[in-house]
């Protein structure tokens, strides 16, 4: 197993030369990934970037015209119970018949074999993420009668019932209130302090260095990448995001964070 | 009365509510995961295009055996379904467009075969043009067994792999992440619709399956917010929906398909106006209560006021004329005849109105509670 020159630690995803087009435009050109061992990592970009398409192709559900991908050295078919997945909360239909804890019973699923249903034992797991979520008292609530934010934490209690080791989120702050989202962060500090690993697609450039140890600025092409204090520089942002960066206040915002002002 | 002492006599009569309960079980139950995947005009347009599936597996077989004919609608809708994946994958043209065309292409094809068929001399060609409208008043004892044979096995597939198919539904990316062949429960799943509509083709008629499969899990969804109920609420509603409408047909010689389509329908409506939660009369109802309620409270708060800024006497009759330009006159004497119905307010024989010192604490109840913050998120 590869291993980090700078941390000494394994990496825990490993992305090199990864090219992924549609049609004949190129969202991904030759990107390299590399997320060490028990980071919270942020990749940043503009709309159109690639951010989603690059955790997607991480996790199988595209296939890149080229490059490889190593989950902790191995490919991802080995590897697949070591990930889970957060996606977009805008990406499902939240009018299904069913409720808060049935979704998060769904993080169990993987471990069943076929024809199996979820059980006790799996129906006390799911409760027990949806508490440390803070949500056990939402557990018979049906789904559409949740709010956004509380709806991104059931999301979470279902990757967090997998018992992964990494946990890859697309826009986990998307449309939540300010407790949710200190919630969300404390979860996620709450992970990297058990060893394990998270990368999240994120758009407030101004929190970057708050929530996130490492970050990837990406678009098409990855632009930099390595720990927040080094790469997030308004020099690479303005790479990232071309001449749309203003200088807000001493502080470099993208463009946004530029149109929500 | 009549129908239903017939139901327990006489046999053909029994034949038929078996054999459209059956058709409607089947469809109700596998036509819900059409309703929550979105597949309602997929199902239609597999319906249309099993057409000429049955009459080819006559014209090839020459037999007119429910399941020869079956098998050969079955074909015809996987056929179908692929046509319209295919198009959309290797062309531009968006999947309704290739719905539609699909739908066409193999519902004319099927009435050209059709019709030649009619023009042939031989005995058997008898029956196949009750696939158009459906007929439930020809079925017999082999029609009911096969749809019951057919009709478990794709009731034993929803079961079997039930967690897949509720997960492949609701997030099917997610599905994939925990290694789950979506692809191939993909098209199993719609295979068991190809089922779903395949039993009933015969009784109902290829034109109008299609509500069989939706309209009973429209219905079912009004009641529930459980995948199982649903499911199983959209099965007997189904069968509902199969018994009745098959019966009403045979005794008033109607078509079959367009009498259980109508019964079908008459469910959704229902169903969509009167289920509890969601049913369109009781939000109407429950948004005129509240503005209601509003109003009251609002009267309410403007003679608190008024009484407020007359200090030492809080039951002081006031003019209601600044308050009727502000809320308008109907609104504010509907609210001021139930407040004093309630013994919240009370009109003086001066003909201004205050508030009685039980509408005061109210009030004053009122104005606290609405200033607390809300504990939600």
């Amino acid at each position: 197993m590869r291993t980090s020159l700078r941390t000494g630690r394994a990496f825990a995803i490993q992305a090199t030369d990864v090219t992924l087009a549609y049609q004949q435009q190129p969202v991904l050109w030759d990107v390299d990934l590399e997320v060490p061992q028990g980071v919270l990592m942020a990749i940043v970009g503009p709309n159109g970037a690639g951010k989603t398409t690059l955790l997607r192709t991480v996790l199988g559900l595209l296939q890149p015209a080229a490059g490889e991908v190593l989950v902790f050295g191995k490919p991802y078919a080995d590897q697949r119970q070591r990930l889970a997945y957060v996606p977009q909360r805008g990406s499902v239909d939240w009018d299904f018949p069913t409720t808060a804890l049935d979704i998060v019973t769904m993080g169990t699923y993987g471990g069943l074999g076929w024809m199996r249903r979820p059980g006790a034992s799996e129906r006390a797991r799911a409760a027990a993420a949806l508490a440390q979520v803070g949500m056990e008292s939402y557990a018979d609530r049906q789904i559409s009668q949740l709010s956004g934010g509380q709806q991104q934490r059931v999301f979470l209690a279902r990757a967090l019932v997998q018992n992964a080791d990494v946990y890859l989120m697309d826009e986990p702050f998307q449309g939540v209130d300010a407790t949710t989202e200190r919630a969300i962060v404390e979860l996620l500090r709450a992970l990297r302090a058990d060893g394990k690993t998270v990368v999240a697609v994120h758009h407030d450039l101004q929190t970057v260095p708050e929530y996130f140890d490492e970050v990837t600025l990406l678009n098409v092409r990855r632009i930099a990448g390595g720990p927040v204090n080094r790469v997030f520089t308004e020099e690479n942002l303005r790479l990232t995001y071309g001449g749309r960066v203003a200088s807000i206040g001493g502080r470099t915002l993208g463009n946004e964070l530029e149109a929500t002002l | 009365m009549d129908v239903l002492g017939g139901l327990f006599l006489d046999h053909t009569l029994r034949t038929v509510a078996l054999g459209s309960a059956t058709l409607g079980i089947v469809s109700g139950a596998l036509g819900a995961f059409a309703v929550l995947r979105r597949q309602a005009l997929l199902g239609d347009a597999m319906s249309h295009a099993a057409l000429p599936g049955v009459a080819l597996a006559f014209l090839i077989t020459g037999s007119r055996t429910p399941l020869v004919l079956m098998i050969g609608a079955a074909i015809a809708g996987w056929l179908a379904a692929v046509a319209i994946v295919s198009v959309v994958r290797a062309s531009r043209i968006k999947t309704d467009t290739a719905m539609a065309l699909t739908l066409s292409v193999f519902f004319g094809a099927g009435l050209v075969v059709l019709t030649f068929i009619q023009r042939q001399p031989a005995a058997g060609k008898a029956g196949l043009d009750r696939f158009l409208f459906g007929q439930a008043a020809a079925m017999l004892e082999s029609d009911v067994m096969t749809m019951a044979a057919v009709g478990a096995l794709g009731l034993v597939g929803l079961v079997a792999l039930w967690k897949e198919f509720k997960l492949l539904s609701f997030d099917p990316d997610f599905a994939a992440t925990l290694g789950m062949p979506t692809r191939r429960l993909d098209i199993l799943l719609t295979s068991l619709l190809v089922i779903a509509i395949v039993v009933g083709l015969k009784t109902v008629g290829v034109v109008l399956m299609s509500a069989m499969v939706v309209a009973p899990g429209a219905a079912a969804r009004q009641w529930t917010n459980r995948l199982g109920v649903m499911v199983t609420l959209s099965a007997l509603f189904g069968a509902a929906a199969g018994v009745l409408g098959a019966l009403l047909s045979t005794t008033a010689e109607t078509s079959t398909g367009p009498t259980i389509v109508l019964v079908a329908t008459g469910l959704v409506a229902v169903s969509l106006l009167f289920a509890p939660a969601r049913g369109l009369v009781w939000a109407r109802m429950r948004a005129w209560r509240s503005r209601r309620m509003l109003a009251l409270e609002a009267v309410m708060a403007d003679l608190a006021s008024l009484a407020a800024q007359h200090g030492s006497n809080a039951t002081h009759p006031h003019d209601i004329g600044a308050l009727n330009a502000v809320r308008g006159r109907a609104v504010v004497e509907r609210a001021l005849i139930e407040l004093a119905a309630d013994g919240l307010a009370r009109q003086h024989d001066t003909g201004g109105w205050s508030l009685t010192p039980r509408g005061l604490a109210e009030a004053d109840r009122l104005a606290r509670l609405r200033r607390a913050p809300s504990d939600h998120l």
